[in-house]
């Protein structure tokens, strides 16, 4: 196996301070200075990084083709795609920025540019944010969605990216999928984080309360089981950070692994919250770490008066500007900085005479073959790795193209699962998540056992084959689709599509629920028939644990067998009513 | 004076507040009467059954609270209040139920009318809370979503 230079660099603790490696190709052509050299603005500078998904090499993320905005979000960022997302925010096509925020030409523009992301990278330009602008300035903010999506958060139960995050110096952080670990696990993780963990929307339920859990929550009184906020001085002004957690974790997330906890957005109880901090704390600026998703952060935004910025995640957009809300206080600007690594949102805020004056706003894309490893970071990585890396590298197919998931629809690499899905458990059609994580594998390159980990890494990966009437079928759909593409953003759970396997259908997502989905038809061409039932192979079940192998297994075993991950037919619906959308692009199926 | 919220969780578990009391006890005297109501399969034969009257004057002043999407169907949670003078009684309705009456509360003179409960969904639904003050029927509702779940990114 050929080690990378970027491996070989990080073997040797080789790194410059801040700057280039010493290379040929790209990264010697590119004059990279630019690209993070950010001026100053400002007295506050906040760093924002969120849903990596414990991503801690460097790594392939395709941006999605498909994000579609219904109602009130059609044609606003973030659902925007392709060339319509870089004519918006000004970007030139063909450049390294027009590949780190769109999926246009990527495996030829990947080649060129290289891996994003990777926490030895990341460290090495956070460090240099913050020392250019003044490390008592500065705050480091983590959205969350960090202690899962890898094999090694699934073996050390998340607490490898708490060692990460650590090293990485976060300051603040809440949460989504660190809540599918066990309740004492979570407690745990939390105290060996050396920042604060924040969620003001968490709240216990009045039966553990009873059974004794005021021993560890934070707030009887409220029944805030987190500490809500924290204030910061900084730069000569005061600043209060407010934590919203994933809203929708129990229902989008087994509850089963958190039964004393109960989530929503709950506007009214922020809304009392930010008035509390603004009479009692008198801060200069207040920021929300968020983790509703960019959709639900515009409207709650709109609806909560009283906080100046939104640093958001959940949904995996990597927007190169905030949007403005204006609302009953003035506006909030909401931000959303993508995922897996591949981004650092730098937001600095001009704070004078008790407010926000201005603000100048960066997101920069994490080109890991432009900066540095930092050693420290790297020898902790390759000791996090070291118990597992037989695991994680074994080699286990060729990919005949690109392999991705992020999209409304099915990706790739999900199709590769849906097939593995029917194959190896025996069954008409099959049915996977579409979460918005899981890297991406460019065409020629071997599919590694980390690739399917990073595809399908969760705390619930148990599979199932079980017979589902075609109306169960069709309620699952519909169900999902509702949780996307129903045009009032709190109704939305976030995540795309429902992957599927063996059967196509048409979709139309302007429909209501329950109206969304008709012609589900096998591959074979038969019509899904309501009354009749077909063998269903699934994973990561909510309700109850299912009886099956694990996911990972059973998708290394099909591609171990194949040789080659190659795709016969993309289950991907046909779309009404959405062709002149700017949220789609290069879709066959309209 | 500090009691705080799990010694007050205790008392009402051990049914010594009075407020348990008073909403057993009329159920009970009044068994025979609302049974028609309880078991009404449409949401307008059970309000006319348990109010008199299937038409509620949409209110201000009574706040319903539940959430948005329901995180367990089978426990939702919901919170009404109302500050309205003579407050007589408080009912719940969840129009897609089987039996949409799901609960009534009588409030006695000169208790705040604020109750909270839970309530089973099978699937998508209106909730409705009515509020009889004054022989009148004021009502708020809301629509609380009923998820499958799963498939969070």
């Amino acid at each position: 196996m050929s080690m990378s230079r970027r491996e070989f660099a990080q073997l040797m603790g080789l790194a410059g301070a801040a700057g280039l490696l010493p290379t040929t190709g790209f990264a010697a052509k590119k004059q990279s200075a630019d690209l993070y050299e950010v001026p100053n603005f400002g007295n506050v500078r906040l760093l924002h990084i969120t849903d990596c998904h414990a991503q801690l090499l460097p790594v392939y993320f395709r941006e999605p083709n498909v994000n579609l905005g219904i109602g009130p979000a059609y044609g606003k960022a973030p659902h925007l795609v392709g060339d319509k997302l870089l004519n918006h925010f000004g970007i030139a096509p063909n450049t390294l920025e027009a590949h780190a925020f769109s999926y246009l030409k990527f495996n030829e523009a990947a080649q060129k540019y290289g891996k994003v992301g990777g926490f030895a990278h990341i460290k090495t330009l956070v460090n240099r944010l913050r020392e250019g602008y003044g490390r008592d300035k500065t705050l480091l903010l983590d959205g969350g969605d960090t202690w899962q999506g890898s094999g090694t958060s699934y073996k050390t139960r998340g607490m490898d990216m708490v060692k990460a995050t650590n090293e990485l110096g976060v300051d603040i952080m809440t949460g989504h999928w660190e809540f599918t670990y066990h309740q004492e696990e979570i407690l745990n993780n939390i105290k060996a984080f050396n920042g604060e963990f924040l969620a003001h929307n968490v709240m216990i339920t009045e039966d553990a309360l009873f059974e004794g859990a005021d021993e560890y929550i934070f707030d009887e009184d409220s029944g805030r089981v987190f500490k809500p906020y924290m204030m910061r001085e900084m730069g000569g002004a005061r600043v209060a950070i407010i934590g919203q957690a994933f809203p929708r974790t129990k229902i989008a997330n087994p509850a089963r692994f958190i039964p004393d906890w109960s989530f929503d957005i709950f506007d009214r109880e922020l809304q009392e919250l930010v008035d509390q901090i603004r009479a009692e704390e008198k801060p200069d600026a207040v920021v929300v770490i968020s983790h509703n998703g960019m959709d639900v952060d515009l409207a709650m935004a709109s609806r909560v008066s009283g906080i100046d910025v939104i640093l958001g995640g959940h949904t995996h957009d990597g927007m190169p500007q905030p949007t403005v809300v204006k609302n009953n206080a003035g506006q909030t600007l909401v931000c959303n900085v993508g995922s897996n690594g591949k981004f650092v949102g730098v937001m600095d805020l001009d704070i004078r005479n008790g407010k926000v004056q201005g603000f100048n706003y960066r997101l920069l894309p994490v080109f890991s073959e432009l900066l540095a490893p930092d050693p420290a970071m790297a020898k902790l990585i390759t000791d996090i790795r070291a118990p597992y890396t037989d695991w994680l590298n074994e080699e286990l197919a060729v990919a005949d193209e690109v392999m991705f998931r992020r999209g409304n629809f099915n990706g790739t690499f999900d199709q590769v699962i849906c097939d593995a899905l029917r194959e190896q458990l025996d069954a008409q059609v099959s049915l996977s998540p579409g979460f918005r994580w899981g890297t991406s594998v460019l065409e020629g390159q071997m599919v590694r056992m980390e690739h399917v980990l990073d595809q399908t890494c969760l705390t619930y990966p148990e599979t199932y084959a079980r017979n589902m009437k075609g109306s169960d079928l069709k309620l699952i759909l519909e169900d999902v689709a509702d949780n996307i593409f129903n045009p009032e953003p709190y109704l939305q759970s976030g995540g795309d599509m429902v992957r599927v396997g063996g059967f196509d259908y048409v979709c139309d997502p302007m429909k209501p629920v329950g109206q969304r989905i008709s012609e589900m038809t096998l591959d074979n061409g038969e019509k899904i028939d309501m009354n009749k039932e077909y063998k269903v192979a699934g994973w990561a079940t909510v309700g109850a644990r299912s009886e099956g192998p694990d996911i990972w297994d059973v998708t290394a075993n099909y591609l171990r067998d194949k040789k080659v991950a190659r795709i016969s037919k993309l289950n991907t619906p046909k779309l009404k009513n959405v062709a002149n959308n700017p949220g789609i692009a290069a879709y066959a199926k309209l | 004076m500090s009691m705080n919220r799990r010694t007050v969780v205790k008392a009402i578990a051990a049914g010594s507040a009075l407020v348990g009391a008073s909403v057993m006890m009329p159920r009970v005297a009044m068994a025979a009467w609302t049974e028609s109501a309880f078991k009404a399969d449409k949401q307008d034969a059970a309000m006319k059954a348990l109010l008199g009257s299937a038409d509620a004057a949409d209110s201000a002043e009574v706040t319903l609270k539940a959430p948005d999407i329901a995180e367990n169907g089978a426990v939702v949670p919901v919170t009404v209040r109302t500050k309205m003078a003579n407050v007589e009684s408080i009912s719940i309705f969840v129009a897609n139920n089987p039996n949409p009456l799901v609960a009534e509360f009588i409030i006695p003179a000169g208790t705040e009318a604020d109750v909270s409960t839970r309530l089973r969904m099978g699937k998508t639904s209106q909730v409705t809370a009515v509020v009889k003050a004054d022989g009148k029927l004021y009502s708020a509702a809301k629509e609380v979503k009923v998820t499958i779940g799963g498939c969070g990114g």
